[in-house]
């Protein structure tokens, strides 16, 4: 029931492109769970959420211009942010919602009716 | 991320072990605290959350550009006292309804950054946005401090 929080170590895979793990916090909520990644300089259009092979990959980019001027001082990276999670079985892939604000992206992932813990009443 | 957490044998069952369990634990933590934090991100080992910090000069201006994802902007703080900036401010836990952190590498708590300014600066024309996750504070040069052109007559 913990795989949401295992996460998938791409090693093999062929990167074109290189890509920054940010930090990210999984908590568990009444009917799912919620992630939170941290993603600044992101907007809305630069995050591309995909599910393939109960897979969940989160790719951000970057859309912040270029600030003018020589540069004095420097320690952000250029790279964008990428992060991979496989999903728990009871997860319902097609109703995961996402929403960033202020570079914080925070994903709704609700479990599968089925999976919840249901009362019945006895007639 | 998946280090797999050593499991000590329970020490405390064996009574003449027991006093050694309170060193242990505190070693624990000695060896526990530096490394969960600095898991996440690189080069926080004893600091915490340090956001990245950029500083840039252009011909009239310096400009600050802090990440600093998911604050609100009246938790962030700017200040600028003899020639260095000062960002600081505080991430608060965001109010849980009955939610069970699973993993958290996201800090909460405060940070503090400092940089001294190459130039100086008009304090009191010193402007600060916060857009997407990153501050960007402009700081306009003090009119000596600009670069001027010398006309050869």
């Amino acid at each position: 029931m913990k795989t949401l929080t295992r996460e998938t170590r791409d090693a093999d895979r062929v990167q074109t492109e290189q890509f920054i793990t940010p930090p990210a916090s999984v908590s568990d909520t009444a009917d799912g769970y919620m992630l939170e990644i941290e993603m600044p300089g992101v907007k809305k259009d630069g995050l591309d959420i995909s599910v393939e092979n109960n897979e969940l990959t989160i790719i951000g980019r970057r859309s912040v211009p270029a600030a003018e001027g020589t540069v004095i001082h420097c320690e952000s990276r250029p790279e964008n942010f990428r992060r991979t999670f496989e999903l728990d079985p009871s997860i319902d892939a097609n109703k995961i919602s996402a929403k960033i604000d202020q570079g914080l992206m925070t994903l709704t992932l609700p479990k599968a009716e089925h999976v919840k813990p249901r009362k019945i009443a006895v007639a | 991320m998946n280090l797999i957490r050593y499991h000590a044998p329970d020490a405390t069952s064996w009574p003449a072990l027991d006093r050694w369990s309170n060193l242990r634990d505190e070693l624990n933590s000695f060896f526990e605290l530096p490394l969960s934090s600095s898991f996440g991100r690189g080069g926080q080992l004893f600091t915490g959350w340090s956001p990245a910090l950029d500083l840039y000069e252009s011909g009239d201006h310096l400009m600050a550009v802090v990440e600093l994802p998911g604050m609100r902007k009246e938790d962030v703080d700017v200040s600028l006292h003899d020639g260095a900036l000062t960002i600081s401010g505080e991430r608060k836990r965001e109010s849980t309804n009955g939610e069970k952190a699973q993993r958290t590498e996201r800090y909460v708590g405060t940070f503090r950054r400092s940089i001294s300014l190459p130039t100086r600066v008009d304090a009191s024309k010193v402007t600060a946005t916060y857009e997407d996750g990153i501050l960007k504070v402009t700081l306009p040069k003090a009119e000596e401090a600009k670069p001027k052109q010398i006309k050869v007559s």
